[in-house]
């Protein structure tokens, strides 16, 4: 078979034999009723094993007696209970939007909560927000599900017994004299500054501290050093023509990734009749998200940034390159630097690197680049992460001096995250008072003798400034569920102000704003922005630079293992670990879900663990069982043992740990069993704490782990092997040179049919169907996706897709609608990545419909292929004829919807029990069927969405427009990615889009003729190295078959 | 016999849709009286104080018919001309402001007007109802006459059968072919053979109408918390169904009225002086019992000023249920398909305590969808379907039959479940 452009796994790469068993195959299990299962071990197919009969007849009686049992039953009697006074505007069935602000541990992103009959049910974008125009992330898609999570803290306690606020507020004033310090991550709200002012005002000589468990210290303390300002400016992606990322995540985990997610891809849009694009040069020590979307990548070790960072900085003033001997890195270097010089006044570097000296060269690159006041912006400070970790490190010394007498913790979790977290242990049980203010019983919390609990931010009143003049508000969405009380309250309350937080707060804006109506009018929009934008560049200290410069360049080059810790997209620090559908979200650069391990790459897995994935066998053997070998890391007297994954882009001397897994029991059913904790092995340099350690040691124990990875579901081919690429990409120089390559790829594919034109009528016997009306279609801009998953978590939770747990994800069984494919293509050790976003296509000719013995999957009039449950009888056919693999079975009772009840118990781990509580299943769509066991669900382009927004057309007698609806994967999408409409319209965003970028629409497996209502928009990457990589790995793949 | 009673069944049907369009185009006639059930019945009556005035003789009161028309239009702006008798009664009525009413016009006025002068003084009897039009029979049930049919057919042709078989056995007796044992019927394969496959077909039949009717309840009416009467409140009083059921025009769920609804009307009305209230089985129902009852849950008592929040919701028992996984949406039907009321629920006008009318099963919900037309011309929503409106115009498409809910993809899986 022809070599591949694009791989997924590396059996596909070598195109070994299990890759080809398995792509037969669509489900992963065997059929049940063998009687004798040696007949299939000695290679019999079923067909061969002894007929069932009498099982067959067993099971037909008692599902037939079942059956006449249930239905026979008694209708129950149902109630209908009005309200006893109805609110004014509240009409039961019809959903309320409220402006407010999702707010965890510095991260801000104002959203409107859809509300349905009392509950808030799903989180969209507030598109008034102009830093984040409507985008969210998979956090906020998921933070509506930990509203309701079973493990919130239900009342206050007191020495770990029930006690009421009142007696805490009797006991807490009877202690609170003298100095206190409050431990906070980083507050963004001027309301709740001011409380704690007042608080720290009315108790002389306290203090507060912000404590962030991944910190920016070091940008902080770089600015200052630098300009004088201990600040972090607003940085401009959108404005960049070359941005150079020193291992900064900023499309995952940096500071504000959704703001930064938009204002990239607005640099990656392309204007097919002018074509220019941003480039984004990438260094990389563990392949990140961000990596994965660069134009070119180069790998690097977490020792070797603050080189890079000079080399740069060399380069760009046009002084020789010196401290790096890596040829790829200098050239790299070099790479960049063109890029940069190139795009003076218009280019941006950024680094990740929690060290001071590489920040402040960092700096002098952006100064040398003319990207102060262009790019970077001092005229609007952000207040993202506000954290210096030397502040705490005083705490926890002060702690364990004795110095403290009462400690007060909000949202902050040293007890977990801080690297030495035995002495935040010993010093807190020196202070005598200790409060936490938590949703949960955190680690930290549980140390506390007083915990009040804290409402979560849809219950909450309040306000936040993300970045300077820029406002978002917060109100509550449901009354608190619990016996919580705000922070402010309780700090309002002890320092003797008797007003509670939300009179403080309308107070407050009412008095800012001129009026309470003003306020009130705010607070609908939820936010309240600037009305100029002030820029400002800041002049450089040169003698800071100098010394950082030195400081580097004295570093010795570093030959050991490294390891680098990092952050995973969708838990973070830690705060998403309890959430399961966060849980469950494949991680974008790895696909495994539930757990973290160690990355290594395909080099270091040859030394390491002997497996050579070119060898198809040995590549075979570690992809096709999810056991991996477990490894004993080691650094600095500190040792952690986690299963090993192979990841591509990787650096061959670095492995990288996730942090924010291993947390304790009682924040959830989903942090049970999934992963360990790494924060442990951070080490603290002056007083920072830095996320990469050097002389890390690996031994492999012998024994193994199953990870869930999803890298290798869904995958199918033809028994002929005819599967083509589902992915279309080209580079830059190529699109310029044949802006039609793609086309032509095209036309040649269906000439067999009369080419692209004639297709869809001569290319099959079943009759071309009109489609009078509406005809529906979606786009996918491979080029905008970044992969960045908010949209799978966002269709979890507006379709009620069922969470599965890591034991059924092992076996194939994860629900998700939609996933996101991702494509390897190039060299192993440093691929190019692609995503690409996969959901039901609604072929028009689609080949589910035809082999549905019972037409619960059909075709509608307006193009959907719908999927009708109660009719389906779960024969899986549909999903075996499906090309994409987009059909999902429900293959046990994962959402307690059957008849029967215990039909859960011992099938479906605790995790997905919980899930059918009857406070978690408060978050269900109303509007969307809770599929039971046996029937096949996918996709249906949010058809409840669709019907809502027709209706809404129909009530006012016109006809309908885009507004009206949005899927809910598009409305996630931080970089508007997806467009979605009638294509029927002439005037609709879809045709626009399909009509504006001819040259890189394709549909996916065209040449089947299942005539797909999804296009894509081909990626394209500017890059010109990529064309000669992939002919290099040809010639690579030619002389080994020579 | 089962196809002619389909048939009678969907003329009945067709019948009964025709029949219950025009009740529902009468009730949205815009005369003097359902125009004062809907604006003016919530706080006056006409012959009684209730939060305000009792209107009779309203004219006389008034000096200028227009200083009438203005007040009824916007109180409001009229209070601030200073108008004597406008403040006089304002205030008489504890400030507490009426309604605006931008919409009526003079004639809607006049048309109230006439309808107050054209009821009697107190004591005499309420208008009768206005929903005159009669209820179409029961479905006229022939399947009896054909059954007798068949039976007495059957038995004549046992007993030519029987005599054919007495006369074969004369004749043979005279040829002397020699009798053969009769077989008794019971052992007789022909009749066991027949008779198993007339069981089969009845019980077959019988089963499947059976499992078809598992968890469908037409006719259910089961007792309310509160003797709650339709025929009263909707078809003697003319109360407009949505003055309560507020959703029907917005959303899902036509929704029932929260205490505090009720209680806007029977705050005054306190006692029931109408016709006898009579249940299905004959019991005789005391109305004014019923109203206390309410009076109960709102926490209410006479004489009394009422604090609402001690409203307790009331309990009813759902009558139309469907299965989770069907989706309906009101405002689908009755704002955006102008489908009246009775259409699904029956001469609810007429209904003491509510029973449902329609089985609610899918084939009732299809068959509807296939003979419906929906707002083609007049909802600006269908301009889209451009093909379809010339293909009218140029007699490709049968304008009689229109553009029915089937034809725009009504009968589609996910129109109703997803």
């Amino acid at each position: 078979m022809e070599q591949k452009k694009h791989w997924q796994s590396f059996g596909e790469l070598n195109n070994s034999e299990a890759f080809n068993a398995e792509v037969q195959n669509e489900f992963k299990e065997e059929l049940p009723f063998v009687e004798d299962e040696s007949t299939l071990e000695k290679g019999g197919s079923f067909l061969q094993a002894k007929a069932p009969r009498r099982d067959f007849l067993k099971y037909l009686g008692f599902s037939t007696a079942a059956a006449a049992v249930a239905a026979s039953c008694e209708m129950p009697i149902k109630k209908a209970i009005p309200f006893a006074n109805k609110p004014e505007d509240l009409v039961p069935g019809i959903s309320d939007y409220y402006a407010t602000t999702y707010v965890q541990d510095g991260d801000v992103i104002s959203v409107l909560a859809k509300v349905r009959d009392g509950r808030p049910i799903k989180l969209e974008g507030n598109d008034l927000s102009p830093l984040t125009n409507g985008g969210t992330s998979a956090r906020v898609q998921a933070a509506v599900l930990d509203l309701y999570d079973t493990a919130r803290l239900r009342f206050p306690l007191m020495s770990g017994k029930e006690a009421s606020f009142e007696n805490i507020d009797k006991a807490i004033a009877a202690e609170l004299n003298g100095a206190a310090v409050i431990v906070t991550s980083s507050i963004t709200s001027p309301s709740t500054k001011a409380v704690i002012a007042q608080f720290l005002a009315k108790h002389p000589g306290s203090k507060h501290v912000t404590y962030d468990a991944v910190s920016h210290s070091s940008m902080l303390l770089a600015n200052e050093a630098c300009y004088g300002k201990r600040v972090l400016p607003s940085y401009q992606f959108d404005k960049a023509k070359a941005v150079v990322s020193l291992s900064a995540d900023f499309l995952g985990t940096w500071l504000n990734p959704v703001e930064f997610a938009k204002q990239y891809a607005t640099g990656k849009k392309l204007n097919e009749k002018t074509p220019a694009m941003s480039k984004h040069v990438h260094f990389e020590t563990v392949a990140s998200l961000t990596g994965s979307n660069a134009d070119q990548k180069y790998t690097c070790r977490p020792s070797e940034i603050g080189a890079i960072a000079a080399g740069l900085l060399s380069a760009v003033k046009g002084q020789p390159i010196t401290g790096i001997n890596d040829v790829k890195l200098k050239e790299g270097i070099a790479v960049a630097a063109d890029a940069l010089i190139g795009n003076k006044n218009a280019a941006l570097v950024v680094a990740g690197s929690n060290d001071v000296n590489v920040q402040i060269i960092v700096n002098a690159i952006n100064d040398a680049i003319g990207a102060n006041g262009n790019t970077i912006n001092f005229g609007v400070t952000v207040n993202y992460r506000q954290g210096i970790d030397s502040d705490f490190a005083t705490v926890v010394d002060d702690m364990n001096a004795g110095k403290i007498n009462t400690v007060l913790f909000y949202g902050a979790n040293p007890v977990y995250s801080w690297p030495q977290a035995d002495k935040v242990k010993s010093g807190l049980a020196k202070v005598k008072t200790s409060i936490s203010f938590n949703a949960k019983l955190d680690e930290t919390t549980a140390l506390c003798k007083y915990v009040l609990p804290a409402p979560h931010f849809l219950e909450s009143w309040g306000d936040a400034e993300p970045a300077a003049g820029y406002y978002t508000f917060l109100q509550p969405t449901i009354s608190p569920l619990f016996k919580t009380r705000p922070f402010e309250d309780s700090l309002l309350k002890w320092s003797g102000d008797a007003t509670d937080f939300t009179t403080y707060l309308k107070n407050e804006w009412s008095r800012k704003l001129g009026s309470e109506t003003a306020w009130n009018k705010t607070l609908q929009a939820g936010v309240l922005n600037p009305t100029s934008v002030p820029t400002a560049g800041a002049s450089l200290n040169g003698a800071a630079v100098a010394n950082a410069l030195a400081v580097v360049a004295a570093s010795k080059p570093n030959t050991t293992i490294e390891l680098a810790l990092y952050q995973k997209i969708g838990i973070g620090a830690g705060q998403g670990a309890s959430n399961p559908w966060l849980q469950e979200l494949p991680d974008p650069v790895t696909r495994a879900t539930w757990d973290n391990y160690i990355i290594v790459s395909p080099s270091m897995a040859r030394t390491l663990l002997n497996i050579d994935l070119n060898n198809a066998g040995q590549a075979d053997d570690y992809e096709v069982h999810p056991p991996k070998k477990v490894v004993k890391l080691t650094v600095d007297g500190k040792s952690i043992e986690l299963p090993v994954l192979i990841i591509p882009g990787t650096h061959p001397q670095t492995v990288g740990i996730a942090l924010g897994y291993g947390r304790a029991e009682a924040v959830g059913k989903a942090v049970i069993g999934t992963g360990k904790n790494a924060f442990p092995l951070a080490c603290i340099e002056n007083g920072t704490v830095h996320f990469n350690c050097t002389n890390v040691t690996l031994s492999v124990t012998g024994e193994t782990y199953p990870v869930a990875l999803t890298q290798t579901h869904f995958r199918y081919d033809t028994a002929q092997g005819t599967r083509t690429e589902v992915v279309k990409e080209i580079t830059l120089a190529e699109y310029k040179k044949n802006p039609t390559e793609i086309l032509e790829e095209r036309e040649a594919e269906t000439k067999p049919y009369g080419g692209l034109e004639k297709y869809e009528a001569q290319g099959t016997i079943y009759p071309v169907y009109e489609r009078p009306g509406i005809k529906w279609g979606m786009s996918v801009d491979l080029n905008s996706c970044n992969g960045c998953g908010a949209c799978v978590v966002a269709c979890n939770a507006e379709n009620n897709v069922a969470v599965v747990g890591k034991p059924e994800v092992l076996r194939g069984h994860e629900m998700h609608w939609l996933r996101i494919d991702k494509y390897f293509s190039g060299d192993m050790d440093n691929p190019n990545v692609v995503f690409q976003p996969l959901m039901c296509q609604h072929c028009d000719n689609a080949p589910c419909e035809n082999v549905c013995p019972v037409a619960a999957t059909n075709h509608s009039s307006e193009g959907l292929n719908q999927m009708t449950y109660n009719r389906c009888i779960g024969t899986r056919y549909c999903a075996n004829n499906c090309p994409f693999k987009v059909r999902r079975f429900n293959w046990s009772d994962y959402s307690g919807a059957d008849s029967f009840p215990d039909n859960q118990e011992g099938i479906v781990n605790d995790v997905v029990i919980n899930m059918s509580d009857d406070l978690t299943r408060m978050v269900l769509n109303p509007d969307v069927t809770v599929r039971s066991r046996g029937v096949i669900e996918k996709c249906s382009f949010c058809v409840q969405r669709l019907q809502e927004g027709k209706l809404k057309a129909k009530k006012d007698s016109r006809p309908f427009e885009d507004g009206d609806i949005k899927v809910a994967c598009q409305q996630s999408c931080p970089t508007n990615a997806i467009s979605f409409g009638n294509a029927n319209d002439k005037h609709s965003a879809i045709t626009k889009v399909r009509v504006e970028n001819p040259n890189r629409s394709f549909y996916v497996l065209e040449q089947l003729h299942v005539l797909p209502n999804v296009t894509y928009l081909a990626k394209v990457r500017n890059s010109d190295e990529h064309e000669a990589a992939h002919e290099a790995s040809n010639e690579k793949e030619a002389e080994k078959k020579a | 016999m089962t196809i002619l009673r389909s048939l009678a069944k969907i003329v009945s049907i067709f019948l009964f849709i025709t029949l219950s369009s025009s009740i529902g185009n009468q009730l949205n006639a815009q005369d003097g009286k359902s125009l004062f059930s809907q604006n003016c019945a919530s706080c006056h009556a006409v012959n009684k104080k209730l939060t305000g005035p009792a209107l009779a003789g309203v004219e006389d009161r008034w000096p200028d018919k227009k200083n009438l028309y203005a007040w009824i239009k916007n109180n409001a702006a009229f209070l601030k001309t200073g108008d004597a008798y406008a403040n006089k009664l304002y205030n008489e009525y504890n400030k507490t402001a009426m309604n605006l009413f931008p919409t009526l016009t003079d004639k809607d006025i006049d048309a109230i007007l006439g309808y107050i002068k054209s009821v009697p003084a107190a004591g005499a009897a309420p208008a009768g109802g206005a929903a005159t039009s009669t209820a179409p029979s029961d479905e006229s049930d022939s399947t009896l006459v054909f059954g007798l049919l068949t039976l007495i057919l059957a038995v004549v042709s046992l007993i030519l059968l029987q005599v054919n078989s007495n006369l074969k056995k004369l004749s043979d007796d005279k040829a002397g072919i020699p009798a053969v044992d009769p077989v008794p019927f019971y052992r007789n394969k022909a009749y066991i053979a027949f008779i198993s496959i007339i069981l089969f077909i009845v019980g077959g039949y019988m089963t499947t109408v059976g499992a078809m009717n598992l968890g469908r309840s037409k006719d259910y009416q089961p007792e309310q918390p509160i003797y709650y009467s339709h025929k009263v409140h909707a078809g003697v009083n003319q109360i407009n169904c949505q003055y309560c059921h507020t959703g029907t025009y917005q959303g899902k769920q036509a929704t029932l009225p929260s205490v505090n609804v009720c209680m806007n009307c029977h705050m005054a009305i306190n006692e029931y002086k109408g016709e006898a209230l009579v249940r299905e089985n004959g019991d005789v129902v005391d109305g004014t019992a019923e109203i206390k009852k309410l009076y109960k849950y709102a926490g209410f008592t006479e004489g009394q000023p009422w604090d609402a929040t001690q409203a307790k919701p009331i309990e009813w028992v759902r009558i139309h249920n469907l299965p989770d996984h069907v989706y309906f949406n009101h405002a689908q039907h009755v704002n955006a398909g102008q489908v009246a009321c009775q259409q699904c629920h029956g001469e609810i006008q007429k209904m003491g305590e509510v029973k449902q009318f329609a089985d609610l099963s899918m084939g009732w919900c299809v068959n509807c969808h296939r003979n419906t037309q929906v707002q083609f011309k007049d909802n600006g929503f269908y301009s889209i379907y451009e093909k379809f409106h010339e293909d009218l115009k140029s007699g490709k498409l049968d304008s009689a039959k229109g553009i029915t809910v089937e034809k725009i993809g009504g009968t589609e899986c996910q129109k109703c479940h997803y």
